[in-house]
């Protein structure tokens, strides 16, 4: 696991090629896309003989999560009229804007002597004839897909001025074998599906687990010994250690935004009520104490708030309170019953799941309950997820009540796709920006 | 083999009770199961069935109810089979036992833990009023991820809705 966390590539601004900036080019992600942005990715440049296939490999992953976003359109290689071999010189811009392009991404890819990979890469406006980005990374070959995924986020970035999401994980729950004895495993995989990695082997069930800010740790449920509790993952060590010590069942747990807390439920008499623990000091607040289902706690952003679920007034709806228990008021008036409420990373909106006439949907509401929109188009979607931006959604999807699937949509309801994933999956929980 | 006999022995004690009559023969007894008594009267023993196992508890006794969608009280027509549960622990008072909460797809994961938790209170709670010392009880919520049939259809819901009584240890094998 260990080379999976360290890698980090140096990270430099190229020095401009010799123009004035003035970018033309830009992404509004707030309309989502209904004009995706054409753009030109040839492979990068071989600084060596051997850098042919990492150029080329590193560009096909730069399309592919630029395509994903929706925001973007790359256009096929085949129809590039000038071959890039330098990109130390100002490309002929005009035969980029023949093919309709309006962005072109330069880059070369070089073994140093040392074996790390050098990877350079311009972004430039086509319309404007201007560099908008020049960057330089340096990191060992195996981490390849990784500097493609920052390249991504820095021309996301640089074009939407939004951050990027694409160097991040996804930590989910694997299903496989017959639907009435299904194997759960925790497993975790880069955000384009790459990579997959199983942490658990399958000989007891594991549900809903999540990221901390470092995504170095994990909360989850596990059923080892048959008894149910939250327990933590370190992805480092590999190491998992069960979350206190409860003679009564532990759930649905969600880190505090500064990582020093784990907010989860607690069952007592067949009574779940909602409790955060003080990773440092294993000190137990309990923040609900109704006879209703208190459950699926997120924080806010700022980490002074905690939306939750509760049934306290009949059916599930959703609740906030202050990250002390005090003022839990209601927030959720639309139809049908709304739980799984999780905080925007960005604070601007809870998204949840909504149960109405058999049917579950992602959707969201600002935090005071008021402009309620429907996103997903699933007869089963429950779960959301938020990427680190704020602006991309995942949730699992079941299909025909035994399949589970990860599909992701964008906030404004549009580009709704199914993520890959090893074999059947649900409980997706997006990462934030790996350091 | 000893078993054996000793089972076919109590099958045929208890078509004493069922059917008043016993034949001398205990093979034909063992072939022939008697037909199924009117509930909630104590079923017979299923031939074959080691009294205080297991196996005797599932089949003999009964070991699930079910609950209505989003409910966790116990129905009328489930309380003999709890009433049955609570007189056969009453009976063998070294077994353990653990009763699982289950619950139906149409709830999300969490919430249906928290209903499964309920669930199994609630057949626990039932027990320990009927004298079984509640030590012996451990409750677990599997929520819906434990289905038995996984149709989207009200008869596969209304079997996922259910609290089973599963034997952890103490009994006869």
């Amino acid at each position: 696991m260990r080379k999976f966390l360290l890698l980090l590539a140096a990270l430099a601004a190229l020095a401009a090629a010799p123009l004035p900036a003035s970018a033309a080019l830009q992404v509004d992600v707030t309309q989502g896309n209904a004009q995706p942005l054409p753009i030109a990715i040839p492979d990068f440049v071989a600084g060596t003989p051997n850098d042919g296939q990492a150029g080329a490999n590193i560009a096909g992953v730069v399309r592919a999560d630029l395509e994903r976003s929706g925001l973007f359109r790359p256009l096929n290689p085949a129809g590039f009229a000038e071959r890039i071999t330098n990109i130390n010189t100002v490309p002929n811009f005009a035969s980029w804007r023949a093919i309709t392009a309006q962005g072109l991404v330069t880059g070369m890819v070089t073994q140093q002597p040392d074996g790390r990979l050098r990877v350079d890469f311009r972004l430039w406006d086509v319309t404007g004839e201007t560099q908008m980005l020049g960057l330089q990374y340096f990191t060992q070959p195996e981490n390849w897909r990784r500097v493609a995924h920052m390249v991504s986020d820095a021309i996301y970035e640089r074009v939407t001025g939004e951050k990027g999401y694409f160097d991040t994980r996804i930590v989910f729950i694997s299903e496989s074998g017959p639907a009435l004895k299904r194997v759960k495993r925790l497993a975790i995989m880069d955000e384009d599906g790459a990579n997959p990695i199983f942490l658990t082997r399958g000989d007891y069930m594991v549900l809903t687990p999540r990221f901390n800010p470092t995504a170095q740790m994990i909360a989850y449920m596990s059923y080892i010994g048959s008894k149910p509790r939250v327990y933590l993952f370190d992805i480092e060590t590999g190491k998992q250690e069960v979350l206190g010590n409860f003679p009564n069942m532990t759930f649905s747990p969600r880190f505090s935004p500064d990582g020093n807390k784990v907010a989860l439920s607690l069952e007592t008499n067949g009574n779940s009520d909602i409790y955060v623990m003080d990773l440092r000091t294993r000190a137990l607040q309990r923040l609900t104490s109704d006879p209703g289902i208190d459950t699926a706690p997120s924080f806010s952003p700022d980490g002074r708030q905690i939306a939750f679920e509760s049934d306290r007034g009949g059916g599930q709806q959703i609740y906030v309170m202050n990250a002390d228990g005090s003022n839990q008021r209601r927030i959720s008036f639309g139809a049908g019953r709304n739980g799984t409420p999780v905080w925007s990373p960005r604070g601007d909106l809870i998204a949840f799941t909504k149960q109405q006439g058999g049917r579950f949907t992602i959707g969201v509401m600002r935090p005071d309950g008021s402009g309620e929109r429907m996103l997903s188009s699933g007869q089963h979607d429950e779960g959301p997820t938020w990427a680190p931006n704020g602006r991309v959604l995942m949730f699992s999807r079941l299909q025909g009540s035994t399949s589970g699937q990860i599909w992701s949509i964008d906030v404004t309801g549009r580009n709704e796709r199914r993520v890959l994933t090893p074999g059947s999956a649900s409980d997706p929980a997006w990462s934030p920006l790996i350091q | 083999m000893s078993r054996f006999s000793t089972t076919l022995k109590f099958a045929c004690l208890a078509g004493v009770l069922a059917l008043g009559a016993c034949t001398k023969k205990q093979e034909a007894v063992a072939t022939t199961p008697p037909p199924a008594p009117p509930p909630p009267v104590a079923a017979a023993p299923a031939p074959g069935i080691l009294p205080g196992s297991a196996e005797d508890f599932r089949v003999n006794v009964g070991d699930t109810v079910h609950f209505a969608l989003d409910q966790y009280n116990i129905e009328a027509g489930d309380q003999a089979v709890l009433q049955r549960q609570a007189a056969w622990l009453q009976k063998y008072p070294a077994v353990r036992i653990t009763i699982e909460g289950h619950a139906d797809e149409r709830g999300t994961r969490e919430y249906n833990l928290a209903l499964g938790a309920r669930r199994a209170n609630a057949v626990r709670e039932a027990l320990v009023s009927q004298g079984v010392s509640a030590g012996r009880v451990e409750t677990v919520s599997y929520g819906k991820e434990r289905p038995i049939c996984t149709d989207s259809s009200e008869s596969c819901w209304s079997q996922n809705r259910r609290g089973v009584t599963t034997i952890t240890g103490g009994a006869n094998s």
